[in-house]
């Protein structure tokens, strides 16, 4: 063996140095040092828009930077294009994934590396490498259907797939886990440990401390552009690593005060039920609850056990298609046949599952995003025009007070990462003083700081009489916030308890439909 | 008498499935391309005049088949280079096309309205007919079973993640562009050589437009495209076959409104279609690396 090829076993996996990146008059990264050693499993956290993405993005090629440099297993590099990256082994795995909807798992994998002969395409042979990773690795993927029909956790297989199919070395991963069930979470990282056990290196960014705590080797925390710390992980602690991230002490968990339900209803649904496609069980059975003014009721339940139907039903009613019975009322007003439009003046505000889809116009400047569903409001418009100057002071005040970064009104909604995106919603959900809330998954892809914020927010709202309830995947948030809480599990309602009366352990399982 | 209809389908459906078939690599690719109908003008005009200089059709097509490239390649540096909107600047080739071919005539022949005619035994027979079905099978292998045909795909669908790939997305947009012109100039070619014996002024007259909308029919995909284009292929064959008969034993009926029936089939198949088609979900949409 030629020994020149043997590399030094101190070099770093990957190092960048003095990286900067500005977007605009963003600065997405100033001055970003990081090291990641070989064969570990390497964090990287820090609050939506702190810039890891970005960070990563230019170590994979697709972004260039400004100024720094990149070193890959102690060479320097420079990227013309991610395919020079791919060449040095890195893969990536995107936030958002890089996956064609109409076409074949298959094709998406191949795609940049496909297997040649004569000119043509050899998926066979590309399928038989595929089906032996995916054994060796517990990956299944049935290689044929377009990607746009499989679930979130098989196309992130997919995009785990495309970077073994490459020989990467260096696997980048882009939270990771904001679209995984519980189980799904430690599968992936079950396969994580395995892969740096064989000598990978592995980069993960997420914001769940948790996460970085139990599964990483070392942690790098970013904020606002900059790195701000770099340490081991077994020598650090949640808390530490909170108040890198947000730059004060943060509260990791809010003193809910008992709430004191009125006697009036806010939300009632009574035994709702939503046929699923004929043959399969129904999505919805026999929902019945309450939620009372001045309290929170949470629902519990891993991911697509119902809650987007029971959503649905519950923002349109109207429209939900295949319904079977259950009639909706709000504050007293049976609103089965009601439009959305009329629903929300009756005071409802709602923050979506969906932001991206539901909650925002992404082309569209932050002001008109602020103005959507109170563009009828007397605070905004007077016989039939816009009250421009009304909407820009008081959309000001509001990003001002939420903290929605950059604070230009004139940036579009897609510009803003992700959590601010969420305090955006926030905001313009909150301007309408709601008496009745729903919010659904409220604090998903938002930073440590911006959850504490939102969770404020909700209690306050309770407290001023709204009626909440609180749809989320993330137990803690439930037992944090909810008064009550309800299980979903195979759209039923399983379980209902009061917070104090239940572990966390109890609610687990019956998630899981124990 | 239905033979004769068939076989007239078949023969004025070429150019439109040349074209369509270039604008089949445009679209898939991301680039919208209305510019397909001067491609296809200018095409027409380079290739009469490439046969009357060289004697044979196949310079001719040739020289069409470069007309409709460099057309495209200004089309290419505005829709891919510059990222303008690519509605406007194919909007903008489409009158660069029709304003300077009667032009470029008046100089090289004095005349506005057309080329000198073509003699028959430099035009051609049927080649161009056999080589658009021959095409559309080469463009359905090409798209299905070879890299370049995935990468053109993802290139419309996903850009970012064909970028993530490796690839480079602008590259591969310039070369669909560049094929698409090549093809629309062929189009053309198949106008002015093959069905008729001259170039005359705006002689495409939105065959263009009604390629693009075989395209939307044909949802993107070639075999179907081509079976489109021969359902407006037959409107056109039909209209000029009614030309002059007469109805009910009275006067013919009015020749403009015969000529109405190949749009108005555009119309209606757009009307009834367009809604269950989906477009290559980054058509129009510029790409750019930061
Ligand atoms: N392509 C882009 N164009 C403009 N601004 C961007 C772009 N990508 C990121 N930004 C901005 O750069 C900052 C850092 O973003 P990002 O790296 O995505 O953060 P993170 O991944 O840590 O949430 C944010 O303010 C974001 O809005
Ligand atoms: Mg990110």
């Amino acid at each position: 063996m030629d020994s020149s090829q043997i590399v030094d076993d101190t070099t770093a996996a990957v190092e960048l140095r003095a990286l900067s990146k500005q977007f605009g008059g963003v600065r997405a990264n100033a001055d970003v040092n990081l090291r990641v050693e070989r064969g570990t499993i390497h964090g990287v956290i820090g609050e939506n828009g702190a810039g890891k993405s970005t960070a990563m993005k230019i170590l994979y090629g697709i972004y260039r930077p400004d100024a720094g440099e990149i070193f890959v297993g102690g060479k320097k590099c420079v990227w013309a294009s991610p395919s020079d990256a791919i060449a040095m082994g890195i893969g990536m795995v995107h936030q958002h994934f890089m996956l064609a909807g109409p076409y074949s798992a298959l094709d998406n994998i191949l795609l940049g590396a496909e297997p040649v002969r004569w000119g043509f395409i050899e998926r066979k042979k590309a399928r038989e490498r595929l089906e032996s990773l995916a054994r060796q690795y517990g990956l299944p993927v049935e290689w044929d259907r377009p990607v746009e029909q499989l679930p979130v956790g098989i196309q992130q297989r997919i995009e785990i797939l495309k970077l073994l199919y490459r020989h990467s070395n260096i696997l980048i991963l882009d939270e990771p886990t904001s679209v995984l069930t519980p189980q799904e979470t430690s599968d992936l990282f079950a396969n994580l440990k395995k892969l740096r056990d064989e000598g990978k290196t592995i980069v993960i960014i997420t914001h769940k401390l948790k996460e970085v705590m139990s599964f990483t080797d070392r942690v790098t925390v970013f904020r606002a552009g900059k790195v701000t710390g770099e340490v081991e992980t077994s020598r650090t602690n949640p808390q530490e690593l909170a108040n890198l991230m947000v730059g004060r002490k943060v509260v990791l968990s809010i003193d809910v005060p008992p709430a004191r339900p009125r006697p009036e209803t806010a939300i009632e649904v009574q035994g709702l039920s939503l046929a699923g496609p004929s043959g399969s069980r129904h999505k919805l059975s026999d929902v019945s609850f309450s939620v009372k003014r001045g309290e929170i009721v949470g629902v519990a339940g891993v991911e697509g056990n119902g809650q987007s139907e029971l959503l649905q039903a519950l923002l349109h009613p109207r429209e939900s298609r295949c319904r079977t019975a259950g009639p909706v009322r709000y504050l007293a007003n049976d609103v089965t046949v009601w439009d959305a439009a009329k629903i929300r003046d009756l005071g409802v505000a709602v923050i979506p599952e969906d932001r991206q889809s539901e909650g925002l116009l992404l082309e569209r400047p932050v002001s008109e995003n602020f103005l959507l569903g109170l563009q009828r409001s007397d605070a905004f418009s007077r016989a039939g025009f816009l009250r421009l100057r009304n909407l820009e002071k008081t959309a000001t005040l509001a990003v001002e007070e939420y903290d929605v970064r950059p604070r230009g009104l004139m940036n579009t909604a897609g510009q803003l990462s992700g959590g601010n995106q969420q305090k955006l919603i926030v905001a313009r959900e909150f301007q309408r003083q709601p008496q009745v809330l729903i919010a659904a998954q409220p604090t998903r892809g938002v930073d440590v700081g911006a959850i504490e914020f939102i969770h404020n927010r909700i209690v306050r709202a309770r407290d001023e009489g709204a009626g909440v309830l609180l749809v989320s995947s993330e137990l803690d948030e439930i037992l944090t916030l909810a008064d009550r809480i309800l299980v979903l599990y195979e759209g039923r309602v399983v379980a209902e308890f009061q917070r104090a009366d239940v572990s966390e352990r109890e609610l687990g399982l019956k998630m899981g439909g124990g | 008498m239905l033979a004769q209809l068939l076989a007239s389908t078949l023969r004025v459906s070429t150019p439109l499935i040349f074209a369509a078939l270039g604008g089949m690599f445009s679209e898939r690719a991301g680039v919208v391309n209305i510019a397909l109908e001067g491609m296809m003008l200018l095409g027409a005009f380079g290739a009469a005049v490439g046969t009357l200089v060289t004697h044979s059709p196949w310079l001719g097509s040739a020289c069409g088949m470069g007309a409709g490239i460099l057309l495209a390649a200004l089309y290419g540096l505005f829709a891919i280079r510059l990222r303008a909107n690519q509605i406007v600047a194919g909007t903008a080739i489409n009158m660069l096309a029709l304003g300077l071919t009667p032009f470029l005539c008046k100089i090289l022949y004095d005349v506005t309205g057309s080329t000198p005619p073509i003699p028959i035994d430099q035009r051609f027979r049927t080649a161009p007919l056999y080589l658009s079905w021959v095409l559309v099978l080469v463009c359905w292998v090409w798209m299905k079973r070879t890299p370049s045909g995935l990468w053109i795909s993802f290139a419309g669908e996903h850009p970012e993640a064909l970028n993530a790939a490796g690839i480079r997305v602008n590259r591969v947009r310039w070369l669909a562009v560049l094929i698409s012109g090549a093809l629309a100039g062929m189009g053309g070619a198949s106008l002015s050589i093959f069905l008729s014996s001259s170039f005359s002024r705006n002689m495409t007259a939105g065959r263009g437009f009604m390629a693009l909308a075989a395209l939307i029919f044909g949802k993107w995909k070639p075999v179907p495209t081509a079976i489109a284009c021969l359902l407006f292929g037959f409107a056109e064959a039909v209209q000029i076959r009614l030309q002059g008969v007469s109805l009910l034993g009275s006067k013919p009926i009015p020749v403009q409104f015969i000529q109405i029936l190949p749009y108005l089939v555009t119309i209606l198949v757009l009307a009834g279609f367009v809604g269950h088609s989906r477009a290559p979900k980054a058509a129009g949409t510029p790409f750019q690396r930061e």
